[in-house]
């Protein structure tokens, strides 16, 4: 292999208002590599990438690329295709309303004498293109009409398509499943054989050791190191994406099992929405009940249920004994629960409330419209939680959105311990948080449960919740397909999740 | 001296208050000019028993606007949408009610057919039902604000027509005239808004209303997990909306009398939606100030009553309206802020490309 | 695996959007038919009741094809009303008051047609107004700006360049349709010059919408404006464009408004936006952006001419003809976002 540098990213730093998201970074990808940039969430990967394609304005920091002299500044996406990189982004980034051929070739559509589109030219091309990736689509459908993974993999086949030195994967395997994986990596290979330097982000550890040559580990936005692929063996890896404060994390279950003789607080029994096939769910007094399965096996979706968050179609739910009917979340409010949705920013925080209006808000709900919380309640009880929880704001009346993401979480479980839940429901209330304040949150969820509130906690991370909880559904596939309890290992929980077929 | 003025700048009643005391020093020069007293603009008088001057003016005949801006408030918070509807159903609530207190055809009356309240509360009533309407389409049905306020724009007005079998229908009885005229010395409209405007503002002091309806226009979703309805509260904003055009109408009404339902509330929807702009609102819906837009309000019909004091035409005064608007939008683009948030201090601005994500 | 996502999709675009352009031109259709045997002994069978609708809107079929430009950028533009009494107010002025002769002050129309579109479409694409509010400013300015060139009402007498365009009669080749009246002279059906300029703009636009960079590019930023942005288009260029397409197909509209009328009067065209508007969302666009065509709006304009011609032809006051086209903007309005759920149910 050659050891020819493509593109190289000098001190880039980066500031959000209020956070440093990148600081200091270099990052150096040669000819002809498939170069992992890992992280945790967090950790300025997709930063990176937006800097590089003029998305974000940075602070300070110089970008070259081979063949162009001098340092470059790419001001849009535009700019950095026509310096030959191409970019897939997280999110799939096309137009639902064109059809796929027009998808793969806006902006640089073949035309004709007079000047116009080739549409002929686009449509045979396409195919051709999709033919080469082994993809059986109708290219003249539009693109909303394909399933998420296949947007997916036309998204990848139009950067593949540009003629590029640089190709830019952030997170392209999320939504693909194993034989697309495999097909995407044939093509990866294929182009590095070609001499295209890829960049590819991804989560999956795997993956990474599959496909790649040399690794780049970003830690809070600082760069911890960039290693060849068989220098860094997986645990190393781990730790260097974690920290020292891994060990940190660990033992704070504490000693002994707890009371599962406490009251019933929920009973559901079939219950089932559009999104999850009925399940019998139930959850006690100091219980921690963990969901776990793959993204997207209904983890969030079964909880939703519960919560009424989405239409429940079928079954029912028993709240303490007693036969409730929940339509919306405020029914389920009023019965003491709480839910911290997965997604914070589309579904938790209100960016342009203070982080008074924040914490009062599902205290308000409750109470109802006609009801006014006193402005002298109000202030107590945010800085009862400011306290508590040690929300770092400069007031309680800073809006939401200057606050780091830690902080903005810690709100929004702020809002449910106000209203002093029986029930909570906490989804993912660690991602894209840094490790000390997880800790803290860990901590707080097995306090509450001491307390003798019943919890549901979802995680990506199964040692996380192997930290946190007395039992765990697992789910597959929109289906909760059975519950481990007792002695759970990491190996054992692995194994429930990948079921019969995986082995 | 400088961070004073950049605070001042920052402040949120600034640009009302701002464009209203720019209203003013115009008067001031102008009548300097002409020799006038000075501050004639703020002189009272009582002539026949009644107030004269030119603010009262201004606050009398920015009433209907003033009501209007009440519930335009509201709508724009709660949908991130305006309701275009407004003046045409301001126009039906007059239409509706001169029918039914003149009698279907009647265009010249005397003598009530129905008791007034029956004709005011029906007026009002069926501008509710508009606001309704609009309401059940944009929460219910989820059709952007303008589209679904569309219907109304173009079907309201001409429904009012059609009460009134397609003629200005008169009522000539002094009772109905009063919301119109005068109320002891005072113009009744501008008690009219004043009771409006004291009612929301105690609404909004007194309940959760204002936080129900921010929480749903900053983040919908957010808002219902968080145990608001927020369709609901959307819901609830239209029908606040048609029911201060309801009265805005009945004000309108009143004050010539006569259903001219062909000119009643004409292009008041775009004062509305003014209003609320000038009065620091974002358009985008979230955060709101009900002191601003009612300032904004009676800042419209400021600069109305002032450019006609200045001798232009009622016709030409809109080019002087878009220049006040264009100003207004080009302080309040995010564009714009980001560009001077650069270049007077280094390092703390957003982007704009930010600013768009956001 | 496959199977499933290629089955799907079938149902879905089967009732996507080419459905509404469909249910659009059937309902021009049975509405048209029924007048023709409702209103037989008035002529309405006749071509010329056709052709008489497309002539009466010609300015609004300009308007219409530059409204759906603009909606499929995802924006608004409610200042074409204003903009085009300002055009014809120029025109009138200038031909009856300051000589000027006609020819050039078309060129001068369409320019200004250019450059209201230029600062509009820049306060939106670059300084990223919202469209209302901008369009709104632009609409107060048009129509105040049509009172300062005149407040009185204007006729166009002294320009034999605009009254032979105006007069002009096209007959239908072959002498299509053509009939008897009660005094035995054979009738000719005929179109009139603004007929021919709107007929070109359709196609015209039709072309670029479907063969161009830019027309594509329109449909990409409505699609999604940050995947635009992201795939390297060039979002706010194109945003402006289509306000200065707009604008330049208003004061094109203009014209055929002024051919039409032969006058300038400050309350011309008023609230033509709104007739633009909903002529686009019968004809299948959504003010959401991304999808639409010229030809479904060219049937909208049609619905919207023959509503107005059947209340006429009933006797009843043009009210109704606001009432009736509320209604059925309703309708479509409803149908859309019934089509959008199941759309968004096929998703999930």
């Amino acid at each position: 292999m050659e050891d020819k540098v493509v593109l190289t990213m000098r001190n880039i730093t980066m500031t959000f208002p209020g956070v440093k998201a990148l600081d200091d970074v270099d990052f150096t990808l040669r000819k002809g590599e498939i170069h992992a940039l890992m992280g945790e969430n967090g950790a300025g990967k997709s930063t990176l990438i937006k800097c590089l394609n003029g998305v974000h304005d940075f602070d300070n920091g110089q970008i070259s690329i081979e063949g162009i002299k001098g340092d470059i500044l790419n001001h849009s996406t535009l700019e950095a295709q026509l310096r030959g990189i191409s970019t897939v982004f997280q999110e799939i980034n096309l137009c639902p309303n064109l059809s796929v051929a027009e998808n793969l070739f806006i902006g640089r559509e073949p035309l004709t004498k007079l000047k116009t589109i080739d549409r002929k030219t686009i449509v045979t091309r396409s195919q051709e293109l999709m033919q080469r990736l082994d993809l059986h689509v109708d290219v003249q459908k539009n693109l909303e009409d394909f399933s998420l993974a296949m947007q997916q993999m036309i998204a990848i086949a139009r950067a593949v398509d540009m003629d590029c030195k640089v190709l830019v994967l952030d997170e392209p395997t999320s939504s693909l499943d194993d034989v697309e994986v495999a097909k995407l990596f044939d093509l990866m290979r294929d182009l590095r054989d070609r001499g295209i330097g890829i960049v590819f982000v991804t989560h999956f550890l795997e993956q990474v050791y599959a496909v790649c040559d040399r690794i780049t580990v970003l830690r809070n936005g600082a760069l911890v190191g960039e290693y060849p692929i068989d220098d860094l063996p997986r645990i190393k890896l781990i730790a260097a994406m974690m920290g020292k404060d891994f060990d940190d994390l660990a033992n704070i279950k504490p000693e002994g099992s707890i009371n599962s003789h406490g009251e019933m607080l929920i009973d559901a029994k079939n219950l089932g929405t559009s999104k999850i096939k009925p399940f019998d769910l139930q959850i006690k007094r100091g219980e921690v009940v963990g969901l776990t399965g793959l993204l997207g096996s209904g983890r969030s979706e079964l909880a939703r249920a519960i919560y009424g968050a989405d239409k429940v179609t079928s079954g029912s739910i028993q709240a303490k004994g007693n036969d409730v009917k929940i339509s919306k979340p405020l029914d389920s409010i009023h019965l003491g629960m709480g839910m911290l949705p997965d997604d914070r920013k589309a579904e938790g925080i209100i960016d342009d409330l203070s982080v008074r209006e924040n914490i009062i808000l599902a205290v308000q709900a409750r109470r109802g419209m006609m009801h006014l919380v006193p402005m002298k309640e109000q202030c107590e009880i945010a800085d009862k939680f400011i306290e508590l929880l040690q929300i770092k704001t400069p007031s309680r009346e800073t809006l939401l959105k200057q606050l780091s993401g830690g902080n903005q979480q810690k709100v929004v479980i702020a809002r449910w311990l106000a209203t002093d839940p029986d029930f909570l429901i906490l989804d993912e209330p660690t991602r894209g948080i840094d490790i000390g304040t997880k800790t803290e949150i860990q901590k707080l969820v097995i306090k509450l449960a001491q307390e003798g509130k019943g919890i549901i906690f979802i995680s990506s991370e199964i040692e996380e919740m192997l930290r946190t909880c007395n039992r765990m559904a697992v789910l597959r596939d929109g289906e909760k397909v059975g519950e481990l309890s007792g002695d759970m290992t990491q190996e054992s929980v692995m194994r429930a999740i990948a079921g019969g077929e995986r082995g | 001296m400088k961070a004073a003025i950049k605070k001042l700048v920052k402040m949120p009643l600034f640009l009302p208050i701002f464009s209203m005391l720019l209203v003013m020093a115009v008067n001031i020069i102008h009548d300097a000019s002409i020799g006038a007293p000075i501050f004639g603009f703020f002189s009272l008088s009582i002539k026949n028993n009644i107030l004269y001057g030119r603010i009262i003016d201004i606050l009398n005949r920015g009433s209907e606007t003033a009501i209007l801006a009440i519930g335009m408030t509201l709508v724009v918070s709660a949908s991130a949408g305006t309701d275009i509807s407004v003046g045409s159903v301001m126009s039906l609530a007059g239409g509706m009610c001169c029918m039914l207190l003149a009698g279907f055809g009647n265009t010249n009356v005397s003598e009530y057919v129905t008791p007034l309240w029956v004709g005011i509360a029906a007026g009002i009533l069926v501008a509710c039902l508009c606001g309704a309407f609009n309401g059940f389409l944009v929460s219910y049905l989820n059709i952007q604000p303008m589209v679904a306020t569309l219907i109304l724009f173009s079907a309201g007005r001409a429904i009012g027509l059609l009460l009134c079998n397609s003629s200005i229908v008169y009522v000539r009885v002094p009772s109905f005239q009063f919301f119109g005229g005068y109320c002891w010395i005072f113009p009744t409209p501008i008690l009219i808004a004043g009771i409006c405007i004291a009612a929301m503002a105690l609404v909004l002091k007194f309940t959760a209303l204002g936080t129900y309806v921010q929480s749903v226009g900053i983040n919908k979703n957010a808002a219902r997990i968080a145990g608001y309805q927020s369709k609901r509260i959307i819901f609830t904003a239209f029908v606040i909306c048609g029911l201060c055009a309801g009265i805005a109408g009945i004000v309108a009404t009143s004050r010539i009398y006569s259903a001219d339902t062909n000119n009643i509330g004409l292009n008041l929807e775009l004062d509305a939606i003014l209003a609320v702009a000038l009065g620091g609102n974002s358009l985008g819906g979230g955060k709101f100030r009900f002191s601003g837009s009612i300032i904004g309000a009676y800042t419209i019909q400021a600069i109305t009553t002032t450019l006609y004091a200045l001798g232009i035409s009622s016709a030409q005064a809109p080019v002087f309206k878009a220049v006040v608007v264009i100003l207004i939008v080009l302080i309040q683009a995010p564009v714009v802020r980001a560009y001077f948030a650069k270049h007077n201090i280094k390092g703390i601005a957003t982007s704009p490309k930010e600013a768009v994500q956001s | 695996m496959m199977n499933t996502s290629l089955q799907k999709p079938q149902r879905r675009s089967l009732i996507g959007n080419n459905a509404l352009l469909l249910i659009t031109i059937a309902l021009f259709a049975i509405m048209y038919t029924a007048g023709c045997i409702t209103y037989a002994s008035k002529g309405f069978n006749h071509l010329q009741t056709f052709l008489n609708i497309l002539i009466s809107n010609s300015g609004l079929i300009c308007v219409t094809c530059g409204m759906t430009c603009i909606m499929l950028t995802g924006g608004i533009d409610i200042s074409v009303g204003a903009l085009i009494a300002m055009d014809c107010m120029l025109l009138a002025v200038g031909i009856e008051k300051w000589g000027l002769p006609a020819p050039l002050l078309i060129v001068m129309i369409l320019g200004i047609g250019v450059l209201f579109g230029l600062a509009q479409g820049f306060c939106v694409g670059y300084l990223e107004v919202q469209p209302f509010i901008v369009t709104m400013a632009g609409m107060f300015f048009a129509r105040g700006m049509t009172a300062v060139i005149d407040t009185q009402q204007v006729s166009i007498t002294s320009s034999s360049f605009m009254s032979t365009l105006a007069n002009t009669k096209i007959n239908m080749p072959f002498n299509i349709g053509a009939y008897m009246n009660s005094k035995g002279r054979l009738m000719i059906p005929y179109i009139r010059v603004s007929v021919l300029i709107a007929l070109a703009v359709v196609v015209v636009i039709f072309l670029v919408l479907r063969y161009t960079r830019f027309g594509r590019r329109m449909y990409a930023v409505g699609g999604n404006q940050q995947s635009a942005a992201l795939m390297g288009l060039n979002v706010r260029k194109t945003r402006m464009q289509a306000y200065v397409l707009s604008s330049f197909l208003c004061s094109i509209g203009a014209i055929c408004y002024c051919l039409n009328t032969m006058c300038g009067t400050t309350t011309q065209a008023l609230g033509l936006e709104m007739d633009a508007i909903s002529s686009a969302v019968i004809g299948g666009t959504l003010l959401t952006g991304g999808v639409g065509n010229v030809i479904g709006s060219f049937f909208g304009v049609l619905i919207n001419g023959t509503i107005s011609s059947l209340v006429k032809n009933a006797n009843l006051i043009s009210s109704w003809s606001n009432v009736v086209t509320a209604l059925l903007l309703c309708f479509f309005i409803v149908l859309q976002s019934v089509f959008a759920r199941i759309k968004q149910k096929g998703n999930k």
